[in-house]
């Protein structure tokens, strides 16, 4: 936030806040600061989600570090007059940290989102004023190329997109590969369902991704960069120009830097929203005008990437570490994390918890802190049952893996992987088998259809889910499916297909008897599968009032004044009307 | 040659460094089954999309299988191509593939020659597994080339063929995922696109995906029809061809069983496209000469190179792409156009018929004549100068469906007066041979002087763009050839950049010319075959007593009687024609 005006109010603008709130309660909040002649003392800044989704719209105070949280429009006047004209604290507005609403900051540690919700990322002031741009000012004047190059290598920084790859490495692969022109791509297409690590960074941070794309330009000898970024990400986009604008104005960017002959230069492509095109070449091809499909690696896009000129992809939370590493150096940041995985991780918490938003954690923490100590344990205090790391291409982990410290390998160790940072928490009365359908129906629209495993082999997966719930599976199809899961895992010609089927093979693992419950028992374990379930009328409690057999849309109720009805589970569609509108508690489940 | 080692099955081998995993392993004899592949070695092409993926091995050290037929050798590669894992990821690759496939095979327009089927029939395919939805479309069927979608496997061969060679764009992969299919743009018929009927996508469909609107019925119809007579005429690239689907070597030259066939069949004249090669030749050396007389002359308006125009892929490619172009290629007709006319006039009146009574069929190694003749400009009446277009392949299939014992035939010669040629016609059917048989004729017309060598072996080859000078006693001649229509808009770009040197450019759509047509039999990414067709043509060539059009007596006796001389009035009318700006389906640039 600024220091040029006397308290700034950060007003969350994460899309949950958004959803929670009036849209247009910024404007409202602008339009009463005016008519308290506040405008000029007061600064409104949009920051981004401050991980407190369930109790939104939030609304921070600063430098008082006061939040306030489920704020409506009628409480502006109180938040007003109260704390900004008399600096006193609307106690009623204050988030109780005692209830355990929203993620409570402890065992977190911000270094991507170091800047998010606390400066305004449409004010390039305030992100110079928190030692921005400082990072590439020291590589150009005081370092060789290769020697922040060596920098990143010794901070042991993997790529977050998901891959885990040594990000140092990959800057001095793409350094040795000789050209005339090369590029510096940031890939902000991200597409997991539920994850926005990257938006918040984009929409919070815009300029610790400027940097640090400028900084790879020096390293592997590249005066363009691109963000490619999905065009669904309409603020992101606003932000970026925003930033790209100022950067330009202040010589940040362009030509010179810092009276160095480095010269670098940023343009923004936009996705079309395909989930494929975040895996690199896909990406590439999608910028080059092509249809956004993978081609076979190697040749590596450090070698022959966009335009078949040498290519640095890296993903946009990788970049936001850079700056930071740079800053504080390379032993700094390799003293968080594992020993393979360094620094922390950005993870977007949902399902059945608590605290859902987004956290930044150290690599090694186990997952029943993240659960628990972080997210507040499961909802209305229910058994957990597995959180599905990874996104749609993830797998999942069980109640044996809560101790387990969470970093790139040791996920990959247990058949999941680390993605970019979905984490779907699960519990008692979710169905495994339902689940795995989920991602599958997923990856089955996402699929660009290229190579025959994933075209068809994930739409038959899909397909043979989709006959398990419905209570049509065999015994055998379990050997069907666990097969062409191998198969397609195996032999697909991207990530995508290599990862799709995980929650199946995971489930399959970890949960082997939910499955043999659908197939062999004909049930649910978990309830959630209605293909299972049946209605019946208990002859005790049944008078013979006709209601529910009037009431059957299926018609599937037969039966006469005062003789106990019967329900005919052919036609039966599980509807419940019928238990609904029974008045005697005649209508029960199976 | 540098080599390495590497071990496939736990056998040691040294390879050529740098191949890949296919090339390595049948430089061993081993052989990988693939399906997507495509090696067009002669044409330096290529097509490895990693698709299919039945085509992977595993690579100890590698966490997945890779796909041989891209992945490049590595020094101490050890290579699996028969664990369990391997066979059973290709089975289970193939049946999936199967199981969003048509499985009528009996009744399929490729039933016998399908790369899928031998792919099942090879793997050993007794039940599919995995069963589930299938994807449909709706059929498309154009002049030429019918598309049937749901036999697409998705292997992108015709998207290759289209775009990268032939530069065409009017195949891509559309849709996403399991909806995925190529298609012309927006899903339009491939009528509307711009689609140049070329055939080459159908050449390589490996799968009866794409396949030739099929006339063979229409053919049998007027053949019985006691009112019609039919005559037939033969395109030089299918006699040296259409043995292939009799189990002959490519290659071997089969005319005169071809001729007898034909004539069993029940035509009532069996003609030669080569006799109407010798007409085009006439008239396309004598334009040739005139433009060239009128360049050295100085007039600045005279159009060059002169392009020559038998190739209808060709023609359609320039109308759609480069119409401000359209006044450069010869005026002159297709030979099969020249023969249509020609029969339906000249011959008509010698036979005393109505051309109304008169069919004309082609055997044509082409699907593009197809809708060639179905242009109106080559009606009179509203009655085409020829009826139906036969490709190779129908050809092969009509004698099979008559019971025809085309091994026992003997030798028959073709009928008179349109079925004597010179070697100059035969050699249109290969890339390089229509503007040496030009050269032949325009030499001795130009110069007044006897030409004793006719081999002008400068303008032979495979290669994609070939140029020659040849020297017209003093005067250099500009040559350029392109086969492939990509190569071809290389040599347009020139031209329209003012860069082009040429004074003739022959250009012929399909890589290898007619030879390698799209209605020739399938070579299956063989492109040996091509070489043995196109060396059966220079030797049929050279076997001949007449190698010059213009020497040709029934051409001669044909200006006598009927055209008076080439670029007469008659001859205006009758063998050439013009062309018409097509560009409403694309965006032309100009600049």
């Amino acid at each position: 936030m600024s220091n040029r005006y006397r308290k700034n109010l950060l007003v969350c603008n994460g899309i949950s806040c958004q959803q929670a709130s009036d849209l247009a309660l910024v404007a409202f909040i602008n339009s009463k600061l005016k008519e308290y002649q506040l405008e000029n003392e007061i600064k409104v800044i949009q920051s981004v989600c401050s991980n407190k989704c369930s109790i939104g719209p939030n609304i921070i105070v600063y430098p008082d570090n006061v939040e306030y949280s489920k704020v409506t429009k009628a409480d502006i006047d109180d938040i007003i007059i109260e704390h900004l004209l008399n600096d006193r604290i609307v106690e009623r507005l204050v988030f109780d940290k005692e209830k355990g609403n929203g993620v409570a900051p402890k065992k977190q540690y911000r270094i991507a989102l170091r800047n998010c919700g606390f400066i305004d990322p449409e004010e390039i002031k305030d992100y110079i004023e928190k030692d921005g741009y400082n990072a590439l000012a020291k590589c150009l004047t005081e370092y060789s190329p290769q020697e922040v190059t060596q920098e990143i290598i010794k901070s042991g920084l993997r790529g977050r997109g998901g891959g885990g790859f040594p990000t140092g490495l990959k800057w001095e692969i793409t350094s040795k590969s000789v050209a005339n022109q090369k590029y510096v791509v940031c890939n902000a297409d991200e597409g997991d369902p539920g994850a926005f690590m990257d938006r918040s960074v984009l929409e919070g941070d815009p300029h610790s991704v400027l940097e640090a794309m400028a900084i790879c330009g020096y390293c592997i000898g590249s005066n363009k960069g691109i963000i490619y970024v999905r065009a669904e990400y309409p603020l992101a986009i606003k932000r970026l120009k925003i930033a790209l604008e100022q950067a330009n104005e202040y010589g940040l960017l362009g030509k010179n830097i810092f009276g160095t002959d480095f010269e670098f230069t940023i343009e923004i492509k936009y996705g079309a929203g395909a989930f494929v095109c975040g895996e690199e070449t896909a990406l590439i091809h999608s910028m080059e005008g092509l249809r956004g499909e993978p081609t076979l690696k190697p040749p590596f896009p450090s070698v022959s990437g966009y335009l078949n000129k040498p290519t640095n992809v890296n993903n946009v939370e990788t970049f936001a570490n850079i700056p930071a590493i740079i800053n504080k150096g390379a032993e700094w940041f390799s003293s968080i994390g594992t020993e393979k995985s360094k620094g922390t991780k950005v993870f977007a918490l949902a399902g059945k918890i608590n605290n859902v938003g987004l956290i930044e954690v150290p690599m090694g923490i186990t997952l029943r802190e993240i659960i628990y100590d972080i997210g507040g344990g499961i909802v209305d205090g229910k058994k957990f049952k597995a959180v599905q790391t990874g996104g749609p291409s993830g797998g999942c982990l069980t109640e044996k893996h809560l101790d387990l410290p969470i970093d790139f390998d040791s996920l990959t160790a247990v058949g999941s992987m680390m993605g970019s940072g979905g984490m779907i928490v699960m519990d008692e009365d979710d169905c495994m088998v339902s689940m795995a359908r989920f991602y599958l129906e997923f990856i089955v629209e996402e699929s660009c259809g290229k190579c025959a495993p994933c075209r068809i082999g994930n739409k038959r997966l899909h397909e043979m889910l989709v006959k398990l719930c419905d209570g049509k599976g065999t015994l055998n199809d379990l050997d069907l499916l666990r097969n062409l899961s191998v198969v397609v895992k195996d032999t697909s010609l991207c990530g995508l297909g290599q990862t799709s089927p995980n929650p199946i093979l995971s489930t399959l693992n970890n949960f082997y008897d939910e499955y043999y419950a659908h197939v062999a028992e004909h049930r649910c374990p978990s309830g959630q599968c209605k293909s299972f379930l049946r209605y019946y009328i208990s002859e005790e409690n049944c008078i013979g009032c006709l209601v529910c057999y009037r009431k059957c849309p299926a018609g599937a109720i037969s039966g006469e004044k005062k003789k106990v009805h019967v329900i005919n589970q052919e036609l039966c569609t599980k509807c419940g009307i019928c238990m609904e509108k029974c008045k005697f508690h005649a209508v029960y489940l199976n | 040659m540098d080599t390495i080692s590497i071990k496939i099955d736990n056998k040691n081998f040294q390879v050529e460094k740098g191949t890949t995993i296919l090339d390595a392993a049948k430089s061993v004899g081993i052989n990988i089954p693939t399906l997507c592949y495509m090696h067009l070695h002669d044409l330096n092409t290529t097509h490895n999309p990693t698709g299919c993926r039945i085509c992977v091995v595993e690579v100890v050290g590698r966490k997945n299988l890779v796909p041989a037929c891209a992945t490049e050798c590595l020094p101490g590669m050890e290579i699996k191509n028969q664990t369990i894992r391997v066979l059973n990821s290709r089975k289970t690759i193939l049946e999936l593939i199967l199981s969003d496939h048509p499985t009528d095979c009996l009744i399929c327009a490729k039933n016998g020659d399908c790369d899928l089927q031998s792919m099942a029939q090879q793997m050993g395919i007794r039940e599919i597994h995995y069963k589930g939805d299938q994807s449909h479309y709706i059929k498309d069927t154009s002049p030429a080339i019918k598309r049937d979608m749901d036999k697409c496997i998705g292997c992108r061969r015709c998207v290759t063929m289209c775009n990268e060679i032939q530069t065409v764009g009017a195949l891509s992969s559309i849709n996403r995922g399991f909806m995925s299919v190529v298609a012309p743009a927006f899903q339009m018929n491939l009528e509307d696109s711009v689609c140049t009927y070329c055939g080459q996508c159908v050449a390589v469909c490996p799968t009866a995906a794409l396949t030739e609107v099929d006339h063979t019925n229409l053919v049998i119809r007027a053949l019985a029809d006691p009112n019609k007579t039919v005559i037939v005429q033969t395109a030089p690239a299918v006699r040296v061809a259409l043995g292939e689907e009799f189990g002959y070597e490519p290659g071997t030259i089969i005319t005169g069983k071809m001729t007898a066939a034909l004539k069993d069949m029940g035509f009532d004249y069996v003609f030669d496209t080569d006799f109407a090669a010798d007409l085009t030749i006439m008239e396309e050396a004598t334009e040739l000469l005139d433009r060239l007389t009128r360049h050295i002359n100085g007039d600045i308006t005279v159009k060059l190179p002169l392009l020559t125009s038998c190739c209808p892929a060709w023609v359609n490619f320039f109308e759609h792409q480069f119409p401000d172009m359209k006044d450069i290629p010869s005026t002159a007709r297709s030979p099969q156009q020249m023969f249509g006319s020609i029969a339906k006039t000249y011959f008509a009146d010698k036979l005393g018929i109505k051309r109304e009574n008169m069919v004309v069929v082609s055997i044509m190694p082409c699907l593009a004549k197809k809708y060639e003749c179905s242009r109106e400009e080559f009606k009179t009446n509203g009655n085409p100068d020829v009826d139906f277009v036969l490709s190779t392949r129908e050809l092969a299939r009509l004698i099979k469906q008559t019971s025809i014992d085309f091994e026992s035939l003997e030798p028959v010669e073709f009928d008179h007066p349109m079925g004597e040629s010179s070697g100059a016609g035969v050699i249109f059917g290969t890339t390089g041979g229509v503007i040496e048989a030009a050269v032949r004729t325009a030499y001795e017309t130009f110069t007044k002087q006897k030409l004793h060598k006719v081999d002008f072996k400068q303008l032979r080859g495979m290669e994609w763009i070939r140029e020659s000078t040849i020297d017209f006693n003093g005067t250099p001649i500009k040559i350029g050839i392109a086969h492939g229509l990509g190569n071809a808009r290389k040599l347009l770009q020139e031209i329209r950049e003012g860069k082009s040197q040429y004074h003739a450019i022959e250009i012929m759509a399909c890589p290898g010319g007619c030879i390698g047509g799209g209605g020739q039999p399938l070579h299956h990414g063989d492109s040996t075959i091509l070489l043995a067709r196109q060396k059966a043509l220079y030797s049929e060539d050279k076997a001949k007593v007449i190698r010059k059009s213009h020497e040709n007596p029934s051409i001669q006796k044909l200006y006598a009687e009927f055209l008076g001389k080439p670029m007469s009035e008659k001859a205006h009318e009758l063998l050439h024609t013009h062309y018409f700006d097509k560009s409403n389906h694309v965006e032309i640039s100009k600049d």
